[in-house]
């Protein structure tokens, strides 16, 4: 009996967490920031976007020398070293990109807002900005937001540049393959909305699920140190799994019927 | 740190997103920005074109002269009709120019093949090529020869 209370609890709050979680998004995503907040969204894609180049470079340039590797000494067998260039940009614009960059995102900038908003509600600033009269979700959760829709496909883009700069050196520099069937087996065969459009699209929702997740536990979190540290954790952890899982499902739906 | 440092390094990380995406398009994807390079269209009507894509290339001599615009299919005569970009102007292919479908290398992708021709009058824009030679399939080919074989 104790066990069956205990489920309807954890689903309960489960589901009133999630009902929480979408109401504010709804207020955020309208909240659309007019130009007088302008400065507030401009601060946080420097948060955002231009915190985070050094990570994304440095791991894009090593997943594309990684994958250009392995694809390079399996297809050489068959003499298809050709096909490198071509393996390697379907690879970063239709998965690698938006996943990694996701990831990384989870990891550098969503953390960072949970924990700067979970510290604003514990020092009580959330509580005094709406005796002030000013609605944090606008001020707060809405310039976070399109900061990280707006930066975030920024990103995935420097992503698969550097990863496809990290390719041709060690596709051609390095193991000494031809630069021009790299670059024109892409070309012949790389698609601009099926391959690049789709990719933009998998990291503008992957944005918002991130942004969403990490700004919704800063806001909901245990105005404690350690209601503050699980927060930090839960982001990563949420953002990470709903990231891959998302990606499965818009996968199937964009290239699923081939 | 003062805004507008963060103003400045804000806006060029725009810039350098942009930027990138641009790059991805051209570069990667391979749009051609803006037609300043002339080009003209020819037709050919293949049997089969199984492999070739849009974007295919389009060689004479080996040397890459255009690309697949687009392929369709005539249900009726059961043909493939290809439409075929050549960079340049028109005036220079003869009229008696052959395409082929071939492949690159063992495992390569599809592509079409002009072989030139002697006649004195040259393709226009729009114009049809009608020697054409579809793409040979393995299956055909191997079902071919067993036939032959009970054959004799």
């Amino acid at each position: 009996m104790d066990l069956l209370r205990t489920l309807g609890d954890r689903t309960l709050e489960r589901l009133s967490g999630l009902g929480r979680a979408s109401i504010m998004w709804g207020h955020a995503v309208w909240g659309l920031p007019t130009l007088r907040e302008l400065p507030l969204v401009i601060r946080q894609i420097y948060n955002f976007g231009v915190l985070s180049i050094v990570i994304i470079i440095l791991s894009g340039f090593s997943i594309g020398a990684v994958i250009s590797l392995q694809f390079y000494t399996q297809l050489s067998r068959f003499g298809a070293e050709d096909a490198v260039g071509l393996g390697l940009a379907l690879v970063l614009l239709r998965e690698l990109g938006p996943v990694m960059t996701g990831l990384l995102f989870a990891g550098r900038a969503g953390s960072a807002v949970t924990a700067e908003i979970g510290l604003m509600k514990t020092t009580e600033q959330l509580s005094s900005m709406e005796m002030m009269g000013v609605d944090p979700l606008r001020r707060i959760v809405t310039p976070r937001l399109w900061a990280g829709v707006i930066s975030m496909p920024l990103l995935a883009a420097m992503f698969n540049v550097v990863a496809i700069y990290g390719g041709l050196i060690v596709a051609v520099q390095w193991l000494g393959g031809d630069e021009g069937g790299y670059w024109s087996g892409m070309q012949e065969n790389v698609e601009i909305w099926n391959d690049l459009g789709k990719g933009v699209v998998k990291t503008v929702i992957f944005a918002l699920l991130v942004t969403w997740i990490a700004v919704f536990q800063g806001y909901d979190t245990d105005p404690t140190p350690e209601g503050i540290g699980l927060a930090t954790t839960r982001t990563v952890v949420t953002s990470s799994v709903m990231i891959l899982a998302v990606d499965f499902i818009l996968t199937l739906s964009m290239y699923g019927e081939f | 740190m003062r805004m507008r440092t963060v103003e400045i390094s804000v806006g060029a990380f725009v810039l350098a997103g942009a930027l990138s995406l641009v790059f991805l398009a051209v570069k990667v994807s391979g749009v051609s920005l803006g037609q300043s390079s002339s080009s003209y269209v020819l037709i050919a009507r293949f049997d089969d074109v199984s492999g070739l894509r849009a974007r295919s290339k389009v060689s004479l001599a080996g040397v890459t002269i255009g690309r697949v615009a687009a392929i369709e299919v005539d249900m009726a005569y059961g043909e493939a009709v290809v439409r075929l970009e050549i960079d340049g102007e028109p005036g220079q292919l003869t009229l008696d120019t052959g395409a082929q479908i071939l492949t690159e290398g063992i495992l390569g992708a599809r592509y079409v093949n002009l072989l030139p021709g002697a006649d004195e009058d040259t393709l226009g824009d729009g114009d049809y090529i009608e020697d054409t030679q579809g793409a040979l399939i393995l299956e055909n080919l191997v079902g071919d020869l067993i036939t032959r074989l009970g054959a004799s």
